[in-house]
């Protein structure tokens, strides 16, 4: 196969800038926002002492899923060694990166002592799943670069392989210690599942790679050349395909499993066949919009699929993947904490209770920078240095 | 054949009771009518620099058959004592001791009971705790460093009893022997700044003195101190005990 030549983004239309700078002003509004939760405390959020993760959380752990999600074309290039991914093994690092740092920007934020991060990177409980986390993602950060460096400077691309294979097992232990912060969870019985390792991976894939593919139509629309080839977009299609089959599956199989326990009944109507905002985002949100018209979109354009349409269908994959994390995380906190089961239980603490969590705007500015974060990232980046393959013919 | 060991063992056991009975009574201070300030047995106060004993489990009994809905003492004394009070919002008030009311809807029982930190031995929230800023005293007491607390709320969503709070707003009026801080989490301390001082938590003592001694404090790893003779011999619970986080506070008459 012909060596590929990398090059800068080099000219972008009014849009491609507009949106940059649109990118930058919501990081100084979202920065405003860090600012007023800080100084008043969270009490001027929608967050409580019963949904004690609210929606930064949302937009925090998508981005970490999907930026371990992102690297999988990496992965499949160098890991798998499938040659047709390898012109885009460079942009999924990049992206791997950006998704990384606009979630976990996020986090950080969000915290009630912010100023307190050195304490967090410094003293470690070892058997908290957040402490490992910790080293998982400035581990991963570390390797994504090391993996870029690889692939990127001159004469070492021998260590790419190995470096991949470390990124492509980093990133499965990353994403498997993101599902086991809920999955650990042994109060809450909408969480406490071992299955939260393997969904969240498949999601990753899925969030990953459909971030990829929107960037790569902003790309290809702003330079106004074609950087990914029919093929490649068909196959982008068959794993998206693949991938958001495999997050149904989960999902079914997880509904399940706690269907099969009559004590999770209570638990899995109010999620399922609630009168609750949380039924219906399940239902119109991650199955409809995110899961059903996506694969449906897929099928009925399988032969005229196109980088246009696939932009379409990873949106919709995205909304779909944000309504997933709200539903696993508010709607798991929303379900009240089972004291005594079977018994009926009430107090000033709202206990018993299923609670309401309206987000406030400042929370949700949050959360949306750290998309910003990411994009402004990945945009500049772009344009300084060489991720993008040059023009191939479709 | 007299046996000298089991007379000594007896002796020492009676002088045991007789200094615990007597310290009772000379640490027992009454303030006025109705007000009493309790010490517990064996209530030796700590010095500042000896560390907390593993010797020693601290653990609270309530017989939930002396509860009433209608008495809120215990919680009203923790407010009190440790600076905390409710402004009017549960969704984010902070709350370390609170009432909880329960009914069983087929049968028709009913209780009401105090809700607080359990004080569990395996405490998930120390678990979960990134920075290690929740953690389990030698003694048993589960606190929250306030200096290393980042706010992150973990502790928060894996505790099993609904006992942690999260600081919402700037405070004032604070009480210092119970620093609080904005963006950190807070939960009952068993009034640890009494115990070490060899006095009971404030909660045990109102309940004593307003209530209807529902509550008991003592050391569960002293065979002989009351709290150890009731679970031994009557019939206690632990909330959620199928998590086996053996909780220090126990329920009788549940």
């Amino acid at each position: 196969m012909a060596r590929t030549n990398y090059s800068t983004l080099k000219t972008v239309g009014r849009a491609f800038d507009l949106s940059m700078v649109i990118h930058a002003a919501v990081i100084v509004v979202g920065l405003a926002a860090v600012w007023h939760m800080e100084h008043y405390g969270h009490i001027v959020t929608g967050m409580s002492n019963k949904i004690v993760w609210g929606m930064p959380h949302v937009f925090a752990i998508f981005l970490i899923i999907a930026a371990s999600g992102a690297l999988n074309v990496a992965s499949i290039s160098s890991v798998f060694s499938k040659k047709p991914y390898k012109p885009f093994a460079r942009l999924s690092g990049l992206l791997a990166l950006s998704l990384l740092i606009g979630g976990l920007s996020v986090l950080v934020l969000d915290l009630g002592r912010p100023d307190r991060l050195i304490i967090a990177m410094t003293t470690y409980n070892f058997k908290s799943i957040f402490a490992w986390n910790i080293f998982l993602y400035t581990g991963f950060m570390a390797i994504v670069v090391i993996y870029l460096y690889t692939m990127m400077a001159k004469y070492k691309n021998r260590f790419t392989p190995p470096v991949g294979f470390l990124a492509f097992v980093w990133r499965l232990v990353l994403t498997a210690g993101t599902g086991s912060i809920f999955g650990f969870i042994v109060a809450r019985s909408a969480y406490d599942s071992a299955l939260f390792a393997p969904l969240f991976i498949a999601s990753s894939f899925v969030y990953g790679l459909a971030f990829t593919v929107v960037i790569l139509k902003i790309v290809q629309q702003s330079s106004q050349s074609t950087i990914v080839s029919t093929e490649m977009i068909s196959r982008f299609r068959n794993l998206l395909m693949t991938f958001t089959a495999s997050v149904l599956l989960i999902t079914i199989i997880f509904h399940l499993t706690k269907l099969y326990a009559t004590q999770y009944h209570p638990l899995e109507e109010f999620l399922l066949a609630g009168n609750n905002i949380y039924t219906l985002i399940f239902w119109a949100g991650q199955i409809f919009v995110g899961t059903i018209t996506p694969i449906f979109l897929m099928v009925i354009w399988h032969k005229s699929i196109n980088i246009n349409k696939l932009a379409w269908i990873s949106g919709l994959l995205l909304l779909g993947g944000i309504a997933q994390i709200y539903v696993i995380l508010i709607g798991g906190q929303a379900y009240p904490i089972e004291l005594f089961p079977g018994m009926e239980i009430s107090s000033s603490f709202q206990d018993g209770e299923i609670v309401s969590y309206t987000p406030s705007l400042p929370e949700i500015l949050l959360g949306l920078s750290g998309i910003s974060i990411a994009m402004l990232l990945s945009g500049i980046l772009l344009r300084i240095m060489p991720f993008l393959p040059k023009s191939v013919t479709a | 054949m007299v046996n000298h060991s089991h007379d000594k063992n007896f002796i020492d056991t009676n002088r045991r009771e007789f200094l615990k009975k007597a310290g009772i009574g000379v640490s027992t201070i009454a303030l006025g009518s109705g007000v009493t300030l309790f010490a517990y047995p064996h209530a030796a106060a700590r010095a500042p620099n000896e560390p907390a004993s593993a010797s020693v489990r601290w653990a609270m009994l309530i017989d939930v058959n002396k509860c009433t809905p209608e008495c809120t003492a215990c919680v009203t004394a923790c407010s009190k004592e440790n600076g905390w009070k409710p402004d009017g919002d549960p969704r984010t008030d902070a709350q370390w001791i609170r009432k909880l009311e329960i009914k069983q809807p087929d049968i028709g029982y009913q209780a009401s009971f105090p809700m607080m930190c359990q004080h569990c031995e395996s405490p998930p929230c120390v678990d979960v705790c990134p920075t290690g800023a929740s953690f389990k005293r030698a003694d048993g007491i589960v606190l929250v460093d306030k200096h290393s607390c980042i706010g992150c709320r973990y502790c928060m969503v894996a505790c099993p009893y609904n006992a942690r709070s999260f600081i919402h707003e700037p405070l004032n009026d604070q009480r210092a022997h119970a620093p609080r801080g904005k963006g950190t989490v807070e939960s009952c301390t068993l009034c640890v700044h009494r115990v070490d001082k060899g006095v009971e938590p404030a909660c045990v003592e109102s309940c004593e003195n307003d209530g209807k001694g529902a509550l008991i404090f003592g050391d569960l790893n002293d065979e002989n101190s009351e709290i150890s003779i009731r679970v031994a011999k009557f019939a206690t619970r632990q909330i959620r005990e199928d998590l086996e986080l053996n909780p220090g506070v126990r329920y009788q008459n549940l």
